[in-house]
């Protein structure tokens, strides 16, 4: 056996050690427990037949060739199934009267977006079923679609003829009417006589998570509990949802999430296809297992953003901001999935970022189209939001002719004085925006780059540089669950753990966070370790098994540490809290003399002494315990946190724009981000690593494009442009660690600060390289194709940000977005 | 169905197998080979790398009668009598993987790379890299596991 060398254990803390990951050793010799590894005795295999139509009627469905087909074992239809089939849920409305059409894992009589699911086959291979699934002969009658969100809210083609309208929720916070702020049309209607007004709008391109593992579920519905084994961020929702939908008691389903390759939001969803397995895999009592296809994964799997920003600023005229005013639209695609209008809601809260606005106001209306769905994706709400802010924070610092860090000084929170209450209502409760600022200027060389953009703009340089601006903050550790119940969301915001500690000394964590490429294994262990003072290498974390580890919120909204982890503490305290008394019994002194630390009871003023390892085992004899007490001293906990948590960063882009062919090359990149305390700093180097790259690409590459008949023109990753070792740089990378005063460890979470940031600051580098050919906006992703034509377009090369393809090999087809 | 006979991993296999099967499917489906693995149908991603004779393909992209004969390396044929390849052990100390699920191509690819340049440049192995998409780490640490594995000073932070 291979075996994967750890540094001996040291004396002192694990927690803030680099420690190599513990789950590095499997995944890196092959050895991984992916879904569709998964094999069982008799199991089946699953092919879906998808509508090529966006919108249609299902006329008539003739499954007779297919059902005649090699080794098929049977065919279904939505007819076929009907209501056993379950349905799929939206947990948050936004508002009492949302729009929310009924989303049946596989329809009868209409198909919404292209890639619904029409049609099952079942054969007794993978390949067999897909070959049948060709010969399934559906006629379908062409409707017309909605495929534009702004031309769907004319309501002149319906996405869903049934709801009468495409405007699914208009979501609105108002700082007057909430009583955290003035009026901010008071505060525009001044500023425009004595003041400066900035208006924009910005685009925000669709986007796919494209996990590189595709979803895959297997059902094993042999035995009392039916096993379902899914690729998924989520098995406790999951398994809430199928119990909710379904009719089968919660108690007879039992979820697996085995290693999950990536997610990133993209696997926080509960989807036809987990539903249409389970209950097929039921109905025929055999083992079933359906993988997707990258193209399936890209074309059905949820998709990311897709909003419209109309976005105004009011400020004095030195650069003090007097007002805000946000008015998205959202997409939400042809369903509201199981967060699907929360996600722009989460922005509402995230807008003002960093800054003190006296008035606010934020409104979002959500629209139903005839695309794919629209949810989560890295950042949720957040990187739009803050692209928003950040953009408007360049444009409003030209507008006055200032340098836009000294705009973004002028009016953000002074780091003595916080705590401080937003005008979007959250209290945040540290930072130092000028300590990151100042450490990433300074390694950033900011007045040298400044420097060297003056010059080559001087000489009229061909290749122009632009440096890039993004000073943010997220709200961390979804979520307080009284403040997820004001908003109407379908859950609480909790995390659970339990630690049992077995009789050989080693210890067994479970927790309900769910994770997938986080290395939860690894930072949980360094928690528990330092917590219990026992060995790194003796902890031992299971999670992602309903029952294994059965209570549980999962992993999303960067919650795993700053919730999950203050769970663990929780627990961790009271199996020393219950094993004082044994302790103290053993060693024959009064509990109240009892100390614990680093893994040993000792009785105060001498040198007795037991470990909380020979505790456990004396527990599990239990031959000589205290009178009358149970003899177990392992312990769970539920920990629901106080507040959010808000990690903040300066993050700086310098972009070279050549301008005769509008290909861009980044230059440096530097970030500070101030995440609180760190567990492992190697892991959250790669958080922050991989979130810059997600984000990054939104502003380069990155586009899910539909042609004018509603298909996925970018359904592969020879179009969907995932950028590559060779399009991305190395990265300067600073952590800086004012602790978080919400929880015990002082965490702040960091799952998603880097594709937050990234975003704005590579678009205002890309701007401002530019911005003296009269440029003030260029569509996202800013292509070689969209910058060119900026610079050499009529003027602004924002002016007519609709125009101009990501594909130009596609302009035949002409996307519109 | 056609008879193929080949080494995989250092063991001699022989199997039925029918003309369209791919190499990754036969490694997988047949012979349980569930280290290498698929994560697209365009040749794209690079996560099923294998070595055919000595030399990285996507094995996506080639057919399982087309390895008549040849010597394959997977993933779980890498590391040699309990130690992991040097690629492997950069790989874990330099955190060059998240969720895992590019590692075993990124890793064959690697190897690849190092056997043809031993002492590549930062841009080379961008470069060498290419056919691999990795959707977690932002390439940043996967870079210095290669650079760590030639041997060569590793760029800072
Ligand atoms: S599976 Fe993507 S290249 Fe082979
Ligand atoms: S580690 Fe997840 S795709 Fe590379």
């Amino acid at each position: 056996m291979t075996v994967t060398e750890d540094r001996p254990a040291a004396a002192t803390g694990e927690i803030g050690r680099d420690r190599r990951r513990k789950e590095d050793q499997r995944l890196i010799t092959g050895r991984t427990r992916w879904t569709d590894n998964i094999q069982l005795t008799g199991m089946l295999h699953m092919a879906m037949v998808r509508s090529p139509f966006a919108h249609a009627k299902i006329v008539s469905i003739d499954t007779s060739a297919a059902k005649a087909a090699t080794n098929v074992v049977d065919v279904y239809t939505g007819a076929d199934l009907g209501e056993s089939q379950g349905v799929l849920i939206n947990a948050w409305p936004i508002t009492p009267d949302q729009k929310t059409p009924v989303h049946l894992p596989m329809p009868a009589d209409r198909v919404a977006f292209a890639g619904e699911i029409v049609a099952a086959v079942v054969a007794r291979t993978a390949a067999e079923a897909r070959d049948a699934a060709e010969l399934v002969d559906v006629e379908y009658e062409e409707l017309p679609a909605a495929l534009d969100m702004k031309e769907a809210l004319r309501d002149e083609v319906l996405a869903h003829p049934d709801l009468g309208s495409n405007k699914s929720a208009l979501w609105v916070f108002d700082s007057a009417e909430a009583g955290t702020g003035g009026n901010v049309d008071d505060a525009i209607a001044a500023a425009r006589t004595d003041g400066v007004v900035v208006e924009r709008e910005f685009r925000q391109n669709r986007l796919i998570p494209a996990f590189m593992e595709p979803r895959s579920t297997v059902v094993d519905p042999t035995g009392e509990q039916n096993v379902m084994y899914s690729a998924t961020q989520v098995p406790h929702i999951l398994r809430f949802a199928l119990a909710a939908t379904t009719g089968v008691p919660e108690s007879k389903i039992r979820v697996v999430a085995p290693d999950v390759g990536g997610g990133f939001g993209g696997k926080l969803q509960v989807t036809p296809e987990e539903w249409l397995t389970w209950c097929i895999a039921r109905r025929l009592g055999k083992p079933l297992k359906y993988t997707e296809t990258r193209s399936e994964s890209l074309m059905a799997a949820h998709h990311g953003r897709d909003q419209w920003q109309k976005l105004t600023m009011a400020a004095d005229k030195d650069g003090t901001l007097t007002g805000f005013k946000i008015e998205l639209t959202a997409d939400l695609g042809a369903y509201v999935a199981v967060v699907g209008g929360g996600v722009p809601v989460l922005g509402a809260f995230m807008f003002n970022a960093i800054y003190k606005i006296p008035a606010y106001h934020f409104a979002c209306q959500t629209v139903l189209t005839n695309k794919t769905w629209v949810d989560a994706y890295r950042g949720a709400g957040r990187p739009e939001a803050t692209f928003g802010v950040e953009r408007m924070m360049d444009e409003l610092a030209h507008e006055l002719g200032m340098d836009p860090m000294e705009v973004r000084r002028k009016n953000w929170i002074r780091h003595d004085e916080f705590p401080y209450t937003t005008v979007s209502g959250l209290e945040y409760d540290t930072g130092n925006y000028e300590a990151a600022t100042e450490e990433a200027m300074a390694s950033f060389g900011y007045d040298e780059l400044r420097a060297e953009q003056q010059r080559r703009r001087e000489s009229g340089d061909r290749v122009q540089l632009g440096i890039g601006i993004s000073t943010f903050t997220e709200m961390c550790g979804l979520a307080p669950s009284r403040v997820l119940g004001s908003l109407d969301y379908g859950a609480g915001g909790w995390e659970n753990a339990s630690i049992r500690m077995l009789a050989t000394g080693s210890v067994e964590v479970t927790t309900g966070a769910s994770a997938h490429g986080q290395g939860h294994e690894t930072a949980f262990s360094q928690i528990v370790a330092d917590r219990l003072g026992v060995p790194f290498e003796s902890v031992e974390i299971l999670h992602g098994d309903t029952q294994v580890a059965s209570k549980g919120l999962d992993t999303y909204g960067s919650r795993s540490l700053t919730v999950g982890g203050e769970a663990l503490v929780k627990a961790a305290d009271k199996v020393i809290e219950k094993a004082k008394p044994v302790a103290a019994h053993l060693l024959e002194a009064n509990v109240d003399d009892i100390e614990f630390e680093a893994g040993t009871f000792s009785v105060r003023g001498t040198d007795q002494g037991i470990s909380i390892a020979d505790v456990a085992g004396a527990v599990f004899v239990a031959h000589n315990l205290p009178e009358g007490m149970e003899p177990s001293i392992d312990a769970d906990a539920t920990y629901d946190p106080v507040n959010f948590s808000f990690p903040h960063g300066t993050h700086l882009c310098a972009a070279e724009v050549d301008t005769e062919t509008g290909a861009i090359k980044l230059r440096k990149y530097t970030c500070v981000d101030d995440i609180g305390n760190v567990i492992n700093p190697l892991i959250v180097a790669g958080q922050v690593h991989g979130g810059l790259v997600q984000g990054i690409a939104q502003a380069l590459f990155e586009d899910a494009v539909f042609d004018d008949a509603g298909t996925l023109v970018s359904a592969s990753f020879v179009d969907y442009l995932v950028p590559t070792a060779a399009d991305m740089i190395s990265f300067d990378v600073h952590h800086r660690s004012t602790p978080s005063l919400t929880n015990t460890l002082g965490t702040k979470g960091v799952g998603e600060a880097g594709t937050i940031a990234s975003t704005p600051a590579v678009v205002n580098a890309i701007v401002d390289a530019v911005r003296h050919f009269g440029v003030n906006d260029i569509v996202m992703p800013c292509t070689p194709e969209r910058v060119w034509r900026a610079i050499n377009g009529s003027g602004a090369g924002g002016a007519d940000p609709t125009t101009g393809d990501a594909m130009p090999h596609f302009d035949a087809e002409g996307e519109q977005a | 169905m056609t008879r193929i006979s080949l080494t995989v991993d250092g063991a001699s296999v022989s199997e039925d197998v029918e003309p369209r099967m791919l190499l990754v499917q036969f490694l997988r489906e047949k012979l349980g080979k569930t280290g290498t693995v698929v994560g697209c149908d365009t040749s794209n991603c690079g996560a099923c790398t294998v070595h055919l004779d000595g030399h990285s393909v996507k094995s996506c992209n080639v057919l399982a009668v087309q390895a008549e004969g040849s010597e394959v390396t997977t993933i779980e044929g890498l590391a040699r009598d309990g130690e992991l390849h040097p690629v492997q052990q950069a790989f874990h100390e330099c955190h060059a993987l998240q969720c895992g699920y590019c590692t075993p191509g990124m890793i064959m690819q690697s190897v690849d790379l190092l056997n043809d340049n031993p002492k590549p440049t930062e841009e080379e192995i961008r470069v060498g890299l290419e056919g691999n998409l990795c959707r977690c780490t932002g390439y940043h640490n996967i870079v210095r596991a290669v650079q760590t594995a030639s041997g060569q000073e590793v760029n800072a932070s």
